[in-house]
């Protein structure tokens, strides 16, 4: 089966199911496929850093938290009607997505480009462990700073606006997260096969070579670093905004893993791969936990055989080798 | 005499105790092959290096089109129009062969910066791919996978990917390696052709390719270069003989 | 701040520096030797704490304890090796990285599974409690200055292993050239399987040593295998010698900071935002040290460039 008709079947399989559930009026099913877009969103995300450019970047839950705390602290200002700043400048909370989302986008592009130019000095194993402690430090960061929560979080009592929707229908809530989902899958796939993802994916095979012609491996790394921070930020808002709550724990360890989980689950460099694997970690958790409350134990092993002997993921399975993101 | 296009002088660059090189000064002129030969660990690889920018000399200079290029690195060496090959095929193998040119020419036609528009959609950089295939012979391998591709015909990709570039000089290293007799004379005879457009320094152990293509030979080692000249005069030189030979004489 | 409080707190920094060391040492043997980055080291940690709090629950023993830890873990280590990790060592880190990940999840569930949510409780025994009296009239706990001991031994000892003995030529090799080490017809896999066991063994024996101190859970080895992953960064991978001496500059930077920068902060600002701003900063200190590091040695103080 090619690729491109597993995607239609995975993003239509993804909307069916939302929209089924509207019908019987299920609106647990309709929260569960919208964790499943938003998810999907972060792994596509890091799929640009670890598909495209081959980074493994094992910290990419500093933009998922930073995203959701960009959510947290706009919307909690605007719900205690105190303003962020005052002097020298104005600067208010607000409840709208739209601008929550572009802070957002802002602040975790801007910590993916600090973060991005320090880890891209190191590559291999180097590389790993330090966007792994960069995440940690933000963690820690988040829990030793009171002033939003510290380590309990922040709650957030009503989910933030969008112009001439109803966010806290379930559906609309899914329909929005849906359409970003697909508007940066489309972005993303344009990048994969413009001239940025031509050199991308070439310094990743040979950066010699890139080097060669005249481009710079480290520039082009950098700018897919942040791009992919940008794009796992806004999952961020948006899981912060589906569960009207952020803490700390969006910045752990457990969640950089788990993002990069959905992208294995689904195939590395697979334009659809995150959402397969995030809606295959979504059934997972709600079937096995339901079986047993170790789940995590079936997860590290069905992972643990993936990884072994089931090399390219669910859509590599089901697609062959050939031809990622074509 | 003619501006050189690339010159070096008196460059230096040690590793501990090891001179790799040790004063070297050379010249490419416009429009001739000049050869750099010498036994292993001569110090060949540590100075084609230093010219394309991936080792910093010691002390010396590097020329490149007019200016100072000491200090720059090797992409900004390459912008400049300096095309290399490598001595071991550096092609993106998952890539098409057509993906590897079009990757070539992509510095000097708009950079990598573009997000949207497909690469394989850009006409002008395609034509200047194809063109660069076809002259290298592979314009029927274009949609290939460069996986697929046998030694030959990576060795010749190699040579259209830095052709794409436009280079202002060529810096090839060991282009013929491991070509088969054919292989070899057939890219004697594109090389023969190609020092019109731009000139080429060429580190080949090939011999027969050397002294039938070279204006000029330098002979390198040690670090040093113990010779300059044409074919004639290097065969001629008993200091070359001494160095080059002396193990066998002995 | 009183010489006395900062005396104490070198001594702190220094007990956190050789706990660090010992997670550090098994990993970047680990990663010299086989080339693979193992993020379920944490969780031999904490298999070495859980081995050392249930013996020391049955029998009352804390020597006991200790040797169950050394054991359990690299027990542990070596099943993993056998049947998961020496699958990974022609892998990419991609897979190392995920199927050690996928470890960590067996070993915290199963380890949920086994002995519950609730934390255990590791005691320091009767003959090394208490305070002891330093120079200078310092009160300092014996545990902790025992630990500090213990640390520096073992890391004299792990030099001498590598420095003096076969097993340790062996390692050298290996790290040198692996192709080599086989030529040399040493048996490759079982060296392989003997400095995992080694490595998982430092590990558990430090999550005992540390267990008595604070508490033994699920999840307790991950944060410490990370801030053991900022000494390697600062070391340089595969370098003894930069793992202790990263251990060390983390250990004392952490805890220095801690103490030290609300204080520092209290001078030039009001005191609770002194405090709030100092207790943050603190907590970033030592990946500041890192990116320090990154900026000037990418390939950390002691790596090879």
């Amino acid at each position: 089966m090619r690729e491109r008709h597993i995607n239609a079947i995975l993003l239509g399989g993804l909307l069916a199911t939302a929209l089924a559930a509207w019908g019987l009026d299920q609106p647990f099913t309709i929260t569960l496929a919208t964790k499943v877009a938003i998810l999907a969103l972060a792994g596509v995300g890091l799929n640009i850093t670890l598909g495209l450019g081959g980074m493994i970047s094992l910290g990419h839950a500093a933009f998922f938290g930073i995203g959701g705390y960009a959510m947290g602290i706009l919307a909690s200002h605007a719900q205690n009607y105190t303003p962020l700043m005052e002097a020298p400048l104005l600067i208010e909370g607000t409840n709208s997505m739209p601008v929550i989302w572009l802070v957002a986008i802002a602040a975790s592009a801007l910590a993916a480009l600090v973060i991005g130019a320090l880890s891209l000095r190191t590559t291999g194993a180097y590389f790993i462990m330090v966007t792994l402690a960069f995440g940690q430090m933000l963690y820690y960061f988040a829990i030793s700073w009171p002033a939003y929560g510290g380590e309990d979080g922040l709650s957030i009592y009503v989910r933030n606006g969008f112009p001439g929707l109803n966010t806290l229908d379930p559906i609309q809530f899914f329909g929005l997260c849906f359409v970003l989902l697909c508007l940066v899958l489309l972005f993303v796939a344009r990048l994969g096969r413009a001239p940025f993802g031509l050199a991308l994916t070439a310094a990743r095979q040979v950066p010699a070579r890139v080097e060669a012609v005249g481009l710079s491996p480290y520039r082009l790394q950098l700018v897919a670093f942040v791009l992919s921070g940008a794009i796992t930020g806004l999952a961020g808002a948006l899981f912060a905004d589906l569960n009207r709550f952020v803490s700390p724990a969006m910045f752990s360890w457990q969640t950089s893993g788990e993002i990069m989980v959905f992208v294995i689950l689904g195939g590395v460099a697979r334009l659809c791969g995150p959402v397969a694997g995030a809606a295959l970690f979504i059934l997972l958790e709600h079937w096995l936990g339901a079986l047993s409350e170790f789940w995590h134990i079936y997860l590290g092993a069905l992972l643990l055989i993936v990884v072994l002997f089931a090399r390219g993921g669910l859509i590599g399975q089901i697609a062959g080798r050939e031809a990622a993101h074509d | 005499m003619t501006e050189p296009v690339l010159s070096v002088r008196n460059l230096e660059k040690s590793f501990g105790a090891l001179k790799a090189t040790d004063g070297v000064s050379l010249d490419l002129r416009p429009g001739e092959i000049h050869a750099l030969i010498g036994p292993n660990g001569a110090g060949k690889s540590t100075l084609i290096g230093q010219i394309a920018g991936n080792i910093r000399p010691d002390r010396g200079e590097v020329r490149f089109a007019g200016r100072d290029v000491t200090g720059l690195p090797t992409g900004a060496r390459a912008r400049m129009g300096l095309g290399r090959t490598f001595q071991i095929s550096a092609l993106a193998m998952e890539h098409t062969v057509l993906q590897n040119v079009v990757l070539g020419a992509l510095a000097a036609r708009g950079g990598a910066m573009r997000f949207w528009r497909p690469v394989l959609q850009d006409g002008a950089l395609l034509e200047q791919a194809e063109a660069a295939l076809g002259r290298v012979g592979l314009s029927e391998h274009t949609a290939a996978r460069t996986a697929e591709l046998s030694h030959g015909q990576r060795r010749q990709l190699e040579v259209a990917v830095a052709l794409a570039l436009r280079p202002r000089a060529f810096l090839m290293d060991e282009p013929m390696a491991g070509l088969g007799a054919e292989g070899s004379k057939q890219l004697t005879g594109f090389l023969d052709g190609l020092r019109a457009e731009a000139p080429i320094l060429l580190v080949e152990h090939d011999m027969d390719a050397v002294f039938a293509l070279a204006d000029r030979i330098s002979v390198l080692v040690y670090g040093r270069v113990i010779a300059t000249g044409t074919a004639e005069e290097i065969r001629a030189s008993r200091e070359v003989r001494e160095a080059y030979l002396g193990e066998e004489d002995a | 701040m009183s010489t006395l409080l900062l005396i104490e707190q070198v001594l702190n920094g220094l007990q956190l520096g050789v706990m660090l060391f010992l997670m550090a040492a098994g990993l970047t043997l680990i990663f010299g030797v086989m080339g693979l980055i193992n993020l379920a080291h944490g969780s031999l940690y904490m298999v070495g704490a859980f081995a050392a709090a249930a013996v020391a629950a049955a029998t009352g023993s804390f020597l006991l304890a200790l040797a169950a830890s050394l054991a359990a873990a690299a027990a542990a280590g070596a099943v993993i090796e056998l049947g998961v990790i020496r699958r990974l060592y022609d892998r990419d880190h991609l897979d190392q990285v995920l199927a050690t990940f996928a470890l960590i999840l067996v070993f915290s569930e199963g380890t949920r599974w086994i002995f519950g949510s609730f934390p255990l409780f590791l005691e320091v025994p009767d003959y090394l409690s208490g305070p002891v009296t330093l120079f200078g009239g310092i009160q300092y706990p014996l545990y902790r200055l025992v630990i500090i001991l213990a640390g520096l031994g073992i890391a004299a000892g792990l030099f001498l292993l590598i420095g003096r003995t076969r097993i340790g030529i062996q390692i050298r090799a290996g790290e040198a050239d692996r192709e080599m080490i086989a030529a040399l017809g040493i048996d490759i896999t079982r060296l392989y399987t003997l400095v995992f066991a080694l490595g998982a063994a430092l590990a558990g024996l430090a999550g005992a040593l540390v267990g008595a101190i604070q508490s033994v859970q699920v999840g307790m080895g991950e944060p410490v295998l990370i801030l053991a992953f900022v000494v390697i960064v600062i070391g340089g991978i595969g370098s003894v010698k930069g793992a202790l001496v990263g251990a060390l500059l983390v250990g004392l930077t952490d805890t220095l900071g801690r103490s030290f920068l609300p204080g520092l902060f209290g001078l030039i600002m009001e005191p609770a935002a002194a405090t709030t701003v100092g207790s943050a900063l603190a907590s970033m200190a030592i990946y500041i040290l890192m990116a320090g590091v990154l900026l000037f040695r990418p390939r950390g103080l002691f790596g090879v460039a």
